[in-house]
């Protein structure tokens, strides 16, 4: 992604280049060829429309490339493509926490194998930051209430700056780290020892501790909807409009459970808004997800996939 | 309405009737003008003059430039180290937070208009003042009052919200004084809609007989343009200021999230207005730049219409581009491009000012004064400046560079490359005009030099450490001893910049008592402007001015003076 940037980075450059050449070349020779001469009078012209006609044609037309080619890699930047490791991202004033779909967990550093899709789902715990890793050329705001998503492949092992590049009060420029991206072997070494639990599986006890299964049952349907394979599917609502089930439909479905009533049930979900932590929301929002993949396989694991060809 | 639209007449200056028929002359000896008129801080503070009010403007504008350059001068300062050494970080956080807000909302926003447009709109179209010189005043008097809050919130420990005041931070974080810094913005903005409002009703109302939109300086046409942003722009600001105060207040649930609220409502309402408000600050520049352009070129416009429809197009246009400063924001990807080509196509305007301006010296006969020199300056920072833009509206890019140094040089290519160059240009073109004096032209060719230079040594190497990734409002980088030789070559420029921005301020002032006095049309200029004396009377023309020729009539003029030659 970084090179794809950079090429687009270079063609504006260059393209800019000659535009500003073309123009201070053409004031700096006026300004001499025409200088003010005893007994030489300026001579009057009104303005050409066929001239004014092609230096508004001409720009626009290399505008456009601009404007195309910059639309298809926001595109790219912005979906992360299918199978990429999650990352579960809380920001706050100020410090980065990471948590892996393996269960471990990271502040300020994270660490990631080379060749690997990973896929940032990030949420704020208080005001707007914003993720950003020049080397990959990728930033994102971190809103407080919704995930935003952003993506990244790793291609070089070596340490790189993380920013919060969103204004985010006193110690803003403190809040920076690292992304460690590690040879897989060596990612291998530093995810072993096991003991940590996986995400969904913690997403899993929890969905049993706080009563979720008593309405959600995955086998036959309950008081709630049935959530397995439910995750990226259309939802059909009471009001007639229909939804994807995506990260924020789920964190909504959580903290907010009147806001969309899926059509055939009734509003008697309680909220849980402030009941739980953005840590303990993630984990229920992965397990969730972990039913749409596989119903009989919640913890599978998703990152130590071997990279992608 | 009894009375004539274009000439009215005003009851309460009885005085006029008997001054206006003949040229006045003091007891002094001195020819009467707007400025000895009348003495006392009476006679200054509830004037109803546009000439008056303009220099009241002025001394404000100056104050609060250099206030807010101070604080640049503090920010670079603390920057010239990677560590946060000098000042505190809280402190750092209100330096930038206050040099925004005191540069936007307190200088740039109301400079041109209020000081250059203010003094030279009545006078170019041939009217004795604005349409309602109450409401002038009583502008001034809201600037000012929005001007004493900043000063109070400064001075009461200042805000740390960041010029954006972006939502939750300002509403529910932060113990700085927010809401009185919100207070100064949402009075100045009404300041700035009145100032609109008169200029539209004047342009449309005031002209003397012959002075058709056709003949209208695009001066004029730019702060017409100019003035429908202020009007329909400003409110949106001000209703958002006062959510966030009325949330931060009450905590009303409208931006903060926890409480039911959406934060990137606040950033699409402020953006709503903020981009337009870049175009009320450069269009009158462009306007500025165009008259000083034809005359040291001593040419009419080339394509008069073309800039003219330009200019509006801008304005209108500039409407619709809010959301490219939000692509990384959380917004869907369709509204990003819909945004993305709208900010492409609002560029094309800017470039046909740019050839047009250009074209306009090609078998010019130029001259290089120092007001030329800042057009310049102008024609080639803001060129610079534009065509960052265009990496900026380029959405792929936009997602590495927003946020960081990058943008930071934009935008201070236009505001202060464009802007700036442009407002000091005016201030040197129309100084003979305004008070009667003329500056000394060898330290004007200096500080525009300085100037140039300057500004070009403080904002280029930031290009470069926006896209080595240096985000913007960072007080500490020790993490990131690289980027530190970019930060000195910056902290340099900024101490020459410093230096070419006092020098004007110390000749102007010294040319008040000790200038030569200025002809009535030092640089043989067209326009109504120069036919009246310098400095003018209080009501400007002798008597009805009537329009035979088209504007920038630099032909006749020039034709005239070979005619008869000037003894000098």
């Amino acid at each position: 992604m970084a090179n794809n940037v950079d090429a687009l980075y270079i063609f504006l450059l260059v393209v800019s280049a000659l535009m500003s050449v073309l123009i201070f070349t053409m004031v700096i020779f006026f300004a001499v060829r025409y200088r003010k001469k005893a007994g030489v009078r300026a001579e009057q012209i009104d303005g050409s429309h066929a001239l004014e006609i092609t230096w508004s044609v001409i720009p626009f037309c290399v505008f456009m490339v601009f404007f195309v080619w910059g639309a298809e890699l926001y595109f790219k930047e912005r979906r992360p493509p299918q199978n990429s490791a999650e990352v579960y991202t809380v920001a706050k004033q100020w410090m980065w926490k990471f948590e892996h779909m393996e269960g471990q967990r990271e502040i300020n550093e994270l660490h990631v194998p080379v060749g690997r899709d990973v896929k940032m789902i990030m949420t704020s715990q208080d005001v707007i930051h914003s993720f950003y890793v020049p080397a990959f050329r990728i930033k994102q705001d971190v809103l407080p209430g919704r995930y935003t998503v952003a993506w990244f492949h790793p291609t070089k092992a070596g340490t790189y700056h993380l920013f919060c590049a969103e204004y985010c009060g006193t110690m803003h420029s403190g809040m920076v780290g690292s992304v460690v991206v590690m040879e897989p072997k060596d990612y291998q070494a530093w995810m072993g020892g096991g003991g940590n639990q996986p995400l969904a599986v913690t997403g899993e006890k929890l969905f049993a501790e706080l009563g979720c299964a008593t309405c959600h049952k995955t086998d036959t349907q309950g008081r709630g909807p049935n959530l397995a394979a439910l995750f990226n599917k259309p939802v059909l609502l009471e009001d007639g409009r229909t939804v994807v089930a995506d990260e924020n439909y789920l964190r909504e479905s959580i903290l907010q459970p009147t806001a969309k009533i899926v059509n055939g049930f009734k509003p008697v979900m309680p909220t849980f808004q402030g009941q739980i932590s953005d840590e303990q929301l993630n984990a229920l929002v992965a397990y969730v997800k972990s039913l749409g993949q596989q119903s009989n396989a919640p913890a599978r694991n998703v990152a130590a996939a071997a990279p992608q060809p | 309405m009894h009375r004539p639209a274009t000439w009215p007449r005003r009851p309460r200056n009885r005085k006029f009737q008997v001054t206006s028929m003949a040229t006045a002359v003091l007891e002094t000896g001195e020819r009467e003008t707007y400025l000895n008129r009348e003495y006392g801080i009476k006679s200054w503070l509830l004037t109803v003059d546009h000439k008056r009010i303009a220099l009241l403007y002025l001394m404000g504008i100056t104050f609060f430039f250099f206030i807010g350059g101070f604080f640049a001068l503090l920010i670079r300062l603390e920057l010239l180290t990677p560590a946060g050494d000098l000042v505190q970080a809280d402190t750092y956080n209100k330096l930038f937070t206050m040099h925004g807000q005191v540069m936007v909302f307190f200088f740039l926003i109301p400079a041109v208009p209020a000081v250059l447009g203010n003094f030279l709109i009545p006078i170019m179209i041939g009217a004795k003042d604005l349409a309602f010189p109450r409401i002038n005043l009583l502008s001034w008097y809201l600037y000012i009052i929005g001007g004493i809050l900043m000063v109070y919130t400064i001075l009461a420990g200042g805000v740390d919200t960041g010029w954006t005041f972006y939502t939750p931070l300002s509403t529910e974080f932060l113990k700085t004084n927010v809401t009185t810094a919100a207070l100064a913005v949402f009075v100045s903005g009404f300041s700035s809609i009145l100032t609109g409002l008169n200029f539209i009703v004047t342009t449309h109302r005031m002209r003397a007989p012959g002075m058709t939109w056709n003949r209208l300086p695009l001066f004029v046409w730019a702060h017409y343009a100019t003035s429908i942003i202020q009007v329909l722009g400003t409110p949106v600001v001000a209703i958002a200021i006062v959510l966030v105060a009325l949330e931060r207040l009450f905590h009303l649930g409208i931006f903060n999230p926890t409480l039911g609220g959406d934060p990137l409502l606040f950033q699409h309402l402020f953006w709503f207005y903020s981009h337009p408000a870049v175009y009320i600050m450069i269009l009158p520049g462009m306007g500025i730049i165009s008259e000083i352009v034809c005359c040291f070129s001593r040419k009419r416009v080339f394509g008069y219409k073309a800039m003219a429809i330009a200019l509006l197009g801008i304005a209108v246009v500039g409407f619709l581009v809010w959301a490219h400063h939000m692509f990384v924001a959380g917004i869907s990807l369709y509204a990003a491009l819909i945004f993305s080509f709208l900010s492409y196509f609002v560029a094309v305007p800017s470039a046909i000012k740019v050839f047009n301006w250009t074209s306009t010296m090609y078998k010019g006969s130029i001259s290089y004064q120092t007001p030329m020199l800042y057009a310049f300056g102008f024609i080639g920072l803001f060129t610079m400046g534009g065509l960052t833009g265009l990496f900026l509206a380029c959405l792929g890019v936009d997602v590495h560079v927003t946020d960081t140094y990058f943008v930071v040089a934009h935008f201070h290519y236009i505001m202060v490359g464009g802007m700036v160059m442009a407002y000091l240009g005016g201030m040197h073109f129309w100084w003979p005009k305004i008070s009667g004096r003329l500056y000394p032209e060898g330290w004007g060719r200096l500080a525009a030099l300085l100037v140039f230079v300057g500004f070009n040594l403080t904002f280029f190497p930031q290009f470069i450490l926006g896209y080595m990734g240096m985000p913007r409002r960072y007080w500490d980088y020790s993490h990131s001893p690289e980027f530190q030789i970019l930060n000195v070559l910056s902290t340099a420029g900024a101490t020459i910049l410093a230096v070419g921005y006092l020098l004007p301020m110390i000749y102007f002032l010294w040319s008040m008592r000790y200038g030569k006095p200025a002809p009535d049309n030092p640089w043989n200029a067209a326009g109504l402007e120069w036919t009246i004396p310098s400095p003018p009377t209080t009501f400007n023309f002798e008597e009805q001015p009537v329009v035979t020729w088209e504007a920038y009539n630099y032909d006749e003029l020039d034709q005239r003076r070979e005619e008869v030659p000037v003894a000098h």
